[in-house]
């Protein structure tokens, strides 16, 4: 199919696609007229059942934590198809090695700079305690593991971009990050499990719930955000890691 | 109309990002127009949780029983933004092999099958 056709034939679906839009929007409500049940049931039920202030955490991590673990797990399989397509091979590898002692030798001549190592470490500093935080307070306040993880892996990244390309390596090529990323989607498997020894269903909160309001209350809902949170840095590292390792290798080839 | 906003400016994103995904020159651009798409989902969910008066539903510092937004289309929110940018991690590697083995980002001059 020629491009103009294929540009005409996506017209006149999309004239269809657009009319079939308004038609099932047609008795949809008006903005801010909320008329479903669920969310004003789950808002109120959430502090007395799960002793939890954020409801959409609680949520997400306990009433609908069977397809949480779902998304979790495309996640996983996502970053493990990134590093399955990005995987190391043979002769790559010795041009990677090359690059780097050219990469080398371009430090030395364009050294790092005073201010912006430093202020790459506060940065770092920050951006760690922030992304703990984040990650452990989600049952409390807007946050949680996703968030939180994010943040966290941003930090290997800023140093990166500071120049600090040896550092970097060292950081994202520790076996921590690997662990942190299985042991993060195995840990919520496992969260999960663990009720079925208890002769309750998967998932069902078996940690004693504390009081409304503390950074350990809430029961399973806290300990899965906080593994969630340890597999999104662990994947995201994992990402960054695998993608600025194809970068270098193409400029070698370039070169 | 204006109360219909929300709708109309979804199924406007969705239909913008399947007319990029459509008429794509190249695969980069291809994988971004399919993020774009995707976030019409987001301006959906959120105009249909959305409540007049309704706040974050965070209990932390309001007392429950406060009228606030429905809770359970942002969690289904949050989830699909990590996800999707793994996804498009994932999209976007499988473009970088494409133009590794067959030399070129145009969906167009891909259409010979080699293994």
């Amino acid at each position: 199919m020629s491009s103009r056709a294929r540009t005409i034939f996506f017209l006149i679906s999309a004239a269809g696609l657009a009319a079939v839009f308004a038609w099932g929007f047609r008795d949809a409500p008006p903005l801010g007229d909320y008329r479903g049940p669920y969310g004003d049931v789950v808002t109120q039920v959430a502090g007395y059942e799960r002793h939890a202030t954020d409801v959409v955490n609680a949520i997400n991590y306990d009433y609908r934590g069977f397809d949480t673990l779902g998304e979790e797990f495309i996640f996983f399989a996502s970053v493990l198809g990134v590093l399955l397509l990005f995987r190391p091979q043979k002769e790559k590898e010795n041009e990677a090695k090359n690059d780097s002692k050219e990469q080398e030798h371009l430090e030395e001549e364009l050294p790092v700079s005073d201010t912006l190592r430093v202020s790459m470490q506060l940065m770092v500093v920050i951006m760690i305690v922030f992304g703990v935080y984040i990650a452990a307070h989600g049952q409390l306040t807007p946050g949680g593991g996703f968030q939180g993880g994010v943040i966290l892996a941003s930090a290997p990244l800023v140093v990166y971009l500071s120049g600090n390309a040896e550092t970097f390596e060292r950081i994202v090529s520790s076996p921590l990050i690997k662990l942190a990323e299985s042991g993060g989607a195995a840990g919520y498997a496992i969260v999960g499990a663990a009720a079925l020894f208890f002769g309750a269903h998967f998932l069902t909160n078996i940690i004693p719930l504390g009081m409304t309001g503390d950074l350990f209350s809430s029961g399973t809902i806290a300990v899965i955000s906080a593994l969630v949170g340890l597999e999104v840095t662990g994947g995201f590292v994992l990402l960054m890691k695998t993608y600025l390792q194809e970068i270098i290798v193409a400029h070698g080839e370039k070169k | 109309m204006l109360n219909y906003l929300t709708y109309i400016v979804a199924a406007w994103i969705f239909l913008w990002g399947l007319y990029g995904i459509v008429t794509s020159k190249n695969l980069v651009h291809q994988v971004v127009c399919a993020a774009v798409l995707q976030t019409s989902t987001y301006v959906l969910l959120l105009g249909i949780g959305f409540k007049v008066g309704g706040t974050a539903p965070i209990f932390a510092d309001i007392p429950v029983g406060t009228s606030v937004v429905d809770p359970l289309v942002q969690a289904l929110m949050l989830t699909d933004i990590v996800v999707e940018a793994t996804v498009m991690a994932l999209l976007l590697s499988m473009v970088v092999k494409s133009n590794e083995v067959a030399g070129t980002v145009d969906p167009e001059e891909l259409r010979v099958l080699t293994g």
